[in-house]
């Protein structure tokens, strides 16, 4: 048992394997103070089956813990005859089931060796990028303390090409340093004419706790069960998570024998699992894959985190979202202009939430005209543009299970327009040129028709550009007004479909369009004033487009 | 960042330290205990004025979280503060006459009391109105939460001010000693904050919640930040910059992650407003003692007299972390 911090809780521990037993050997890390370590012996000299060995200075990722574990082991092998495996535990290693059960398993498997121990090639939990070369290149500065050191060590080796030769006949292999050898095993390797040879090359390897008895037992043994007995997860950067008392219930239907690491204050685990009577230890049905899943959890929250979540632990750099925003939504452009009461319609086709325009200058135009929406996000103007971005994606994560459409234009806001394009939540529908539509239906004097068209042209040529950037990841479809209203229910079914909701059946009832009689003759009259209007495409002057029957139109069905 | 930034900051840095050692004598100790403090201890500093009635509350939620210590400092209060935090052992108490707001708003008080006695403590700043919730708050003490830092080599946690309110007005339900403000302020903005990165200091810069809604509608701009870090590792080097929105050296606001991972962090449950907000307004208002000429204070008194209203149909109804989580609003990060 290696310790180095919280005396007390080894105590408890070791104390519970003699009770059932098992010998234990106790390596104290030199960096305890000897007062403490004198006073821990002490306490401790009252049981015959405890002894402590040789103390070395331990430090992460060092050979000290291989030695003090080779001490360790030497003398347990010597002093304790009748100990056929030897488990390698630490201070913070708890038992979870009774110690019987081990003794009985290990019992039935005299022969078997349990150590975790695969090449670096086929694993992927290096961290750090140092797998393969963690065996051919030199360490002799800690990563702790020397940092800077170390990282210029390994870079200087690496440009000078340098690289140890390994020992023959040894294939390196890692893994958790928690491991379970027979005696046999074990006894191989410490009393092995050669281990000069291997104790001194692994001394420069980096992290030679997960290698050298990993890469030793392969020469060895002749069963070996490439997994640690001892229950330890990784967090991202390697370092082991800690349980603590409310995985208790987890722990108690995890099927492991030893758990790590716990934390030292969890009293009510020390207390549930070291009282061995068989009536707090009645195992519920076994179900490792939980802790599994709880922890893989973890680690994905913290490198990926939740997508389209801004908030102040989580604010990613540009392209580093993984999703810009948290689910998808869709964005009509010249819709509400061409056909009346076209969110109601929509609406009832898709059951989404349909807003107006939620950037229009005045305030944002949210369904039903509410002041506000989930999350107490107000229709302010002002406070939406102070930064229309967190508008637009609060907007979504706070209606998170909830399809959100609205309505964009060249008069709104346009802060938005890049941030939408390359979102791959995005549905962007687009008919251009239809801002046009109320201006024809306006009744105000032409000279500022025509200015007001001019600037709004202008402002979507540059929108669509954005839009078909090569950077957009939107799913973008534009058609020219003229285009979209020759067959206006092919476009609408597929973006219906593409929003997928509540109706699966084809569209029964198409918009009402608005009366364009007269149109092409007022794009004419802008045009005789100078002002080319091309984003709508090509319209006739004389009479509306083919497509439209004579006055206003029944919603009509499509079969 | 250059050498030069570089350079600024530690000028800056130390600026704010020469300022704390001149205030010091600002501080009158009433009711030293610093001996007491053990090496393990967490410990809570903070600057208040008149709060006799949040005392016990306060005190009692911190030392069930585990807070060994308490370092105070009374901004000569007249309601009797200062004698009940004589009376509690785990408290040591320093009085000043001197000005709050020339104090840097009690920044550079505690910035010297830290540097004193907090050097190598976990330390948590907090006003008596603002609570501490972290993950998992509900079955672990914060040792457990400070000892996972340690272990992780982090040195400061990030935890955004939650601003709470009642239903109602907000002088409906009055506050009594000993009970939990947040009975009675339960309710919060789920979803309306904006945050931008501070170049020069590397924070993030939040604002949003009922008091942007409200107070602010027009001028977001003008809306009280919300990023706090409150609880860092101390070292007698580090020093507040403005209020606990930031630190130098400016490594311990990257409290935040920058490539899509959520950094684990919590929430400081503001119960500002109930019904002694009212009072603490229009007193503060006279004293004109705090941020940028009060403004806020202004603004305040100017909506409250009108609808003293916070609560909307949108706002949450508060229960407990795992739901903040939920929302968005803090995190788990990599603790599991």
């Amino acid at each position: 048992m290696l310790v180095h911090t919280a005396l007390n809780r080894a105590e408890q521990v070791a104390r519970h394997w003699t009770a059932a037993g098992c010998p234990v050997v106790i390596h104290v890390d030199r960096n305890v103070p000897r007062a403490t370590y004198k006073s821990f012996e002490q306490i401790m000299s009252d049981d015959p089956l405890i002894r402590f060995c040789k103390r070395h200075r331990c430090e992460w990722g060092t050979w000290g813990i291989v030695a003090a574990s080779q001490s360790a082991s030497e003398m347990m092998l010597e002093t304790f005859p009748q100990a056929s495996h030897i488990y390698l535990a630490s201070g913070s290693c708890l038992p979870l089931r009774p110690v019987q059960e081990l003794v009985e398993y290990l019992a039935a498997r005299p022969r078997t060796d349990f150590i975790e121990s695969a090449t670096t090639a086929e694993v992927p939990w290096t961290v750090g990028g140092l797998d393969q070369e963690r065996f051919t290149l030199r360490f002799p500065f800690s990563w702790k303390r020397n940092r800077y050191l170390f990282d210029r060590y390994v870079e200087l080796q690496r440009s000078l090409g340098l690289k140890r030769k390994i020992p023959t006949g040894l294939v390196p292999h890692m893994g958790s340093q928690w491991w379970c050898l027979t005696r046999q095993t074990l006894s191989a390797i410490l009393q092995d004419p050669e281990r000069d040879t291997y104790d001194r090359y692994f001394k420069r390897v980096w992290i030679p706790d997960e290698s050298y008895y990993q890469s030793l037992t392969r020469v060895y043994s002749t069963n070996v069960e490439s997994r640690s007995l001892t229950l330890s997860k990784f967090d991202f950067q390697g370092k082991p998570h800690i349980f603590y008392d409310d995985h208790l219930q987890l722990l108690r239907r995890s099927d492991c024998f030893v758990a790590r690491k716990i934390w030292p204050h969890a009293n009510r685990l020390y207390q549930a699992f070291l009282t061995d009577s068989s009536a707090s230890m009645k195992r519920t049905e076994p179900n490792p894959g939980k802790i599994d899943r709880i922890f893989a959890k973890a680690v994905e929250r913290r490198t990926r985190g939740r997508a389209g979540l801004y908030m102040q632990s989580r604010f990613p750099n540009l392209d580093w979202e993984n999703g810009v925003t948290c689910n998808p939504y869709s964005v009509f452009e010249g819709f509400a202009e061409l056909f009346d009461n076209f969110d109601t319609w929509l609406a009832k086709a898709t059951g989404a939430r349909v807003h107006g325009h939620v950037f229009s200058p005045d305030r944002a135009e949210y369904s039903g005209g509410q002041k506000m929406i989930s999350g107490a996000l107000s229709d302010s103007a002002a406070k939406r543009d102070y930064d229309p971005r967190a508008f637009l994606t609060s907007m979504i994560w706070n209606t998170r299970g909830e399809r959100q459409c609205f309505q964009f234009g060249p008069q709104d806001t346009q802060d938005i327009g890049w941030m939408v394009a390359r979102d791959p939540n995005a549905q962007v529908s687009v008919i251009s040129g239809a801002w046009a539509v109320p201006l024809f239906r306006s009744n105000r004097n032409f000279a500022d028709l025509r200015k007001d068209a001019a600037e709004l042209q202008k402002i979507e040529s540059k929108h669509l550009d954005t839009l078909r950037s090569a950077d957009a990841k939107a799913r973008i479809r534009i058609w020219t007004m003229a285009e979209f209203i020759e067959a206006p229910m092919e476009p609408l079914q597929t973006i219906i479909d593409e929003i997928g909701q509540a109706n699966p059946r084809r569209l029964t009832e198409a918009p009402t369009m608005v009366d364009l009689e007269g149109f092409g003759q007022f794009l004419q009259n802008l045009k005789n004033q100078g002002m080319h209007p091309y984003l709508m495409g090509d319209f006739p002057v004389e009479h509306g487009p083919v497509y439209m029957p004579k006055p206003p139109r029944k919603p009509y069905l499509v079969q | 960042m250059g050498a030069l930034q570089s350079y600024r900051l530690r000028l800056q840095r130390q600026r704010w330290r020469i300022r704390a050692f001149r205030k010091r004598r600002d501080l009158k100790a009433i009711s030293d205990r610093t001996d007491q403090i053990r090496d393990t201890d967490i410990m809570v500093f903070s600057t208040l004025r008149n709060e006799k009635v949040r005392l016990p509350y306060f005190l009692d939620y911190y030392r069930k979280m585990g807070v060994g210590h308490f370092v105070i400092v009374d901004n000569d209060s007249t309601d009797g503060s200062l004698d009940y935090l004589c009376g509690q052992s785990d408290v040591s108490v320093w009085h000043t006459k001197a000005s709050y707001k020339r104090a840097r708003f009690g920044v550079d008080w505690l910035n010297w009391l830290q540097r004193k006695h907090a050097h190598g403590h976990w330390t948590l700043v907090v006003d008596p109105d603002e609570f501490l919730v972290y993950p998992f708050c509900d079955t672990r003490p914060l040792r457990a939460l400070t000892d996972w830092l340690d272990a992780s080599s982090i040195k400061s946690f990030s935890a955004m001010l939650l601003d709470m309110y009642p239903k109602g007005r907000l002088d409906e339900q009055p506050y009594e000693e000993g009970r939990d403000p947040i009975e009675i302020a339960s309710w919060f903005d789920s979803g309306n904050y904006t945050m931008r990165k501070n170049k020069k200091f590397g924070n993030l810069w939040i604002q949003g919640g009922p008091r942007s809604r409200v107070f602010f509608g027009d001028e977001p701009a003008k809306a009280p930040a919300l990023n706090k870090i409150p609880l860092v590792k101390w070292d007698r080097k580090y020093t507040y910059v403005s209020s606990t929105h930031m630190l130098l050296p400016r490594g311990l606001n990257q409290v935040y992650d920058e490539w899509g991972g959520e950094k684990a962090s919590g929430v400081l449950l503001h119960a500002k407003f109930i019904d002694t907000f009212t009072l603490k307004a229009a007193e503060e208002l006279a004293r004109s003692q705090h941020y940028s000429a009060s403004v806020e204070y202004k603004a305040y008194a100017d909506s409250m007299r009108d609808d003293p209203e916070l609560w909307c149909k949108w706002s949450e109804k508060y229960i407990n972390w795992r739901q903040l989580e939920i929302l968005g609003l803090m995190s788990k990060g990599n603790w599991a």
